[in-house]
This record gives structure tokens, sequence and C-alpha cells, in this order.
């Protein structure tokens, strides 16, 4: 004879699953983490040849002292113009302007015959220069390139770049050869002294 | 003729909440699956800055963390005031930091390491001096690509 089992209570459950959920609660961080993403130069071998020198109209250099300051091309220079000022300075100039630097012709899928800047901004900074103003010139730079790619991409995808990189990975990439991300930091100096 | 009866023994019936488990185990699990346990205990105070042109990290598993900045207040008295770096769970010198990519990189599959990538968490008050330190050490061990950790805001210009 098989002898009927009792029913397990079940009442019980919905506070067992709440303590769980109220645990899980607690210990839960819904925070993304996100941040501005940069290549460092690989380190140089021992016997590196010199590297080649650059014309000067195509360097565009942003210093920042341990005051936080900005010298900007010589001048002193303020974090509301900086985007305005690289993005014309990074905008390919044809026929050539010497105030602006050389450009180059290259072929690009998708894209065609294209006439790249062969600007670079260089950025250097002081040791005592603060990491706040330091991250504000990175998004600045980053900025006037990601605006320089937007335009691009609109004018010949009729998209936003971001949209781009969602939708056509090999148009993107058009896209990022056209304007390619040209910014070097040189290593730390000690202007301003210390602080 | 219509009758209206109003006895007053007639009770509501009771809302049955055998589904009640059901929901809850729904919204645990959702917690569960979306939980990401805190790893490490800050031994520094990192106030992360504003940016505007941020990527996200994807895969968790492939980020090694640096965090710098000043000591929480309890560890000011024995570790000074000065900006520091902590890997993992206890404050390090510049010269750890090639050991510590190196045993990350144990652990990512081989074919994944090239996606390996740094998160700087850095204190926006911190001076460069010692974020350059490390970054040339970064550099280095061949962990080339970093990410600044930034909080994301909306563009205003």
């Amino acid at each position: 004879m098989i002898r009927e089992t009792p029913e397990i209570n079940a009442g019980s459950m919905a506070d067992i699953a709440f303590l769980l959920l109220i645990f899980f609660l607690v210990t839960t961080t819904m925070d993304v983490d996100s941040g501005i993403v940069r290549k460092l130069p690989p380190p140089l071998p021992a016997n590196a040849p010199e590297p080649p020198k650059v014309n000067k109209r195509n360097i565009f250099t942003v210093l920042i002292n341990s005051h936080d300051q900005l010298l900007v091309n010589g001048k002193i220079g303020n974090l509301d113009y900086l985007r305005k000022d690289v993005k014309n300075f990074l905008t390919p100039h044809v026929p050539n302007n010497p105030k602006f630097p050389e450009t180059k012709q290259i072929d690009i899928d998708y894209i065609g015959k294209y006439d790249q800047s062969k600007g670079i901004v260089s950025m250097q900074n002081d040791r005592g220069t603060s990491y706040k103003t330091y991250i504000a010139v990175q998004n600045e730079l980053a900025a006037a390139v990601r605006e320089l790619r937007d335009e691009l991409s609109r004018q010949y995808f009729g998209m936003d770049f971001k949209e781009l990189l969602k939708t056509d990975k090999d148009k993107a990439k058009a896209i990022q050869k056209a304007i390619p991300m040209s910014i070097s930091e040189a290593e730390p100096a000690n202007f301003g002294g210390n602080k | 003729m219509a009758k209206f009866r109003k006895d007053g023994n007639k009770k509501l019936p009771a809302i049955s909440t055998a589904s009640l488990p059901d929901i809850i185990f729904m919204l645990l699990f959702f917690f569960m699956v979306t939980t990401v346990m805190r790893e490490v205990t800050l031994v520094v105070v990192v106030h992360a800055p504003e940016a505007s042109e941020v990527q996200k990290l994807e895969d968790k598993s492939l980020v090694s963390f640096i965090y710098i900045g000043k000591p929480t207040p309890q560890l000011a008295a024995k570790w000074g005031e000065a900006d520091r770096i902590q890997l993992n769970d206890a404050f390090a010198e510049v010269n750890q930091i090639r050991d510590f990519i190196n045993i990350k990189l144990t652990k990512i599959p081989e074919y994944k390491r090239k996606k390996h990538i740094v998160s700087m968490k850095v204190d926006k008050d911190s001076k460069m001096g010692i974020v350059t330190d490390v970054k040339q050490e970064l550099r280095k061990a061949n962990a080339l690509k970093i990410n600044y950790s930034t909080r994301k805001v909306a563009d205003t210009k």
C-alpha cells in the first residue's frame, strides 16, 4: 500500500525568496564602467632610430602646466575654445594652405579619393597637472575628432559615426581611416616647478 | 420585483497569494543575474572626473583595475595624505604593476589576451606625476590599451 505523503506547506517560500531578493538588492551595483579609451605607444627599443622630423605646420601643441593653465600653439589657451581650434586644425584644407597642415590624397574603400590631413595634436603635461584638467583636455580632443567623424559620416553615409559603428563596421573603418585619432602625448616635463 | 438582499455575512473572496513566490522569484533571478559583487575593498578614495566622450567597458573579465587616489580617512594616519596606487586589495608601488599585469594576463585565455585593457580609476584631484609613472610602467609591461575611468555627462558644448 502506498501511503500518501502529506503536502509540504509552501507558504514560507515567498519569505525565503524575499530574503534572497533583499540580499541581492543590497549587494547589486548597477554602475557600468565607462571611460575615455586611449592607446599608449609601445615601449621604445634601446637602439631606436631618431623619430622623423615633422613639419612644424603639421603640429598643434597643447601644453598644460602645474597650475592647470593651457598653452595652445604658443598662446594662452582656454578649454572653451580648444575643441573648435582642434577641429579647425584637423579639418583637411584643400588647396594647400600654409596656415594649416599638409594633406595627402589617399584611396579609401566606400569613400574614394580623400584628402587626409597630416596634422598631429601633440599634448604635453606637467607632473603637477591635476588629473581633472588632463581628462578635460583629453575629452575636448576626443570630442573634436568625434565631431569631425560625425560630419564626414553624415556626409557619406547619412548617419552619425556612433550609429555607423553599430550598423556597418567596414564603413566605420573607412571613416576612421579618413580621420585618424592623431593625438600624441609627449613625455611629461617639469615646467612651472613643483607644486 | 427585484429584491435587494443586504445580509452582512457576505465577504470578499480572498485574493490568492499562490503566485506571489513566483513573482518574487522572478525579481530574485533578475537581480542575481545583473549583480556584480564588489571584488576589491577600496583603500584609496576615488572620485572620477567627468567626461562626455566615453566608451563602455564590455567584458569585465578582460579588465585590470588600477586605483589611484588619497588613502581613505581611516588609513590616512598611517599612510599619509599623498596619492597612492592600489592594486587588488592593498597599496602598491609603481614597480609592482608589471607583476600585477602579468598575473592578470595568465588568467585570460590566450586568444583573448589582445583584448586585455587596463582601467585607470584615478581621483580627479590627483596629480599627473603618479599617473604618468603608472603609464610608463604599463608601457614597459606592454599593456597598451587603457581606459581612463570617468563619469559620463552630457556634452554641453
